[in-house]
């Protein structure tokens, strides 16, 4: 796999995280949705975080359509789950969340699947339109049996 | 809300959500590597095969009943039962439907790490 492939995985998992986090901490500004405060539910979209957090997402979104043109969805979506530990983190650090032996149990057993699929290939081949073996150019074939009959002369 | 009823709403978040990621991953199989077509074809020339391509289109689509699906059946029933089922079973809907519709090479490794990683997001969600 190539750095660009590398980076773009990285992207997915940075951007949905990140948004996630900018999402929630936006959404904390405006407090819980009720029935009473739905009609000022669009007052949030004025909210800094939350225009960060949609730009992010809008970031995931590219990034993780880019990351199925190349690799299986089976190699992706364990690949790019590392976005929900990343999520942990930033809950634990920057919204100073109170994170359970559970959730850091399920952290435990996030990276332990990402380390089974990291490493095998990232996509089946011939499943993407890039890998498929191309059939051989007519000409070329022409072409080597000329200069095989030429040499044999 | 019933046992039935609740559970019917996550199958449905589980089934659309599957069926949306499916026909995506298909779509972007179809059009290739972005970066390369990117490189041919300019950022223009990705949206406009990305936009017209009906699979992706279907796939949003699905994606976007999933989403209001689970809106929904946060509804009918408590948070920590619905958000870490249908996360946890979408990510086992999905290697199923990648190995039978999308025919990915889904070998012991890729099930493992499916299931250590549907196991971890529960628990996470809880």
């Amino acid at each position: 796999m190539t750095i660009r492939k590398y980076i773009i995985l990285v992207a997915v998992m940075f951007f949905a995280a990140c948004g996630d986090v900018s999402l929630a901490r936006g959404m904390r500004v405006f407090g819980p949705v009720t029935l009473a405060t739905l009609p000022h539910l669009l007052t949030v979209l004025l909210n800094p975080w939350i225009v960060l957090g949609v730009l992010l997402l809008i970031g995931f979104f590219a990034s993780y359509l880019s990351a199925l043109s190349f690799a299986d969805l089976t190699y992706v979506l364990p690949a790019t789950s590392v976005s929900y530990i990343l999520m942990v983190v930033l809950a634990r650090f920057f919204l100073h969340e109170h994170v359970t032996i559970w959730r850091w149990l399920g952290v435990l057993l996030i990276v332990t699947g990402v380390g089974f699929v990291a490493t095998g290939p990232e996509a089946t081949p011939g499943a993407h339109r890039h890998n498929r073996m191309e059939p051989q150019y007519e000409p070329v074939a022409e072409l080597a049996e000329v200069v095989e009959a030429g040499n044999e002369a | 809300m019933s046992h039935f009823v609740l559970w019917s709403g996550i199958a449905t978040v589980v089934v659309t959500s599957t069926i949306g990621d499916v026909l995506q991953s298909r779509a972007m199989k179809e059009i290739g590597d972005l970066g390369l077509v990117r490189r041919e074809h300019g950022l223009w020339g990705v949206i406009r095969r990305v936009a017209a391509n009906g699979r992706f289109t279907i796939g949003l689509g699905f994606m976007a009943i999933g989403f209001f699906s689970l809106l929904i059946t946060l509804s009918w029933g408590d948070v920590s039962i619905v958000g870490p089922a249908s996360a946890a079973l979408t990510f086992i809907a999905n290697a199923l439907a990648a190995r039978l519709y999308l025919k990915e090479r889904v070998d012991h490794r890729r099930w493992t790490a499916a299931l250590f990683v549907a196991a971890g997001v529960f628990l996470l969600a809880r």
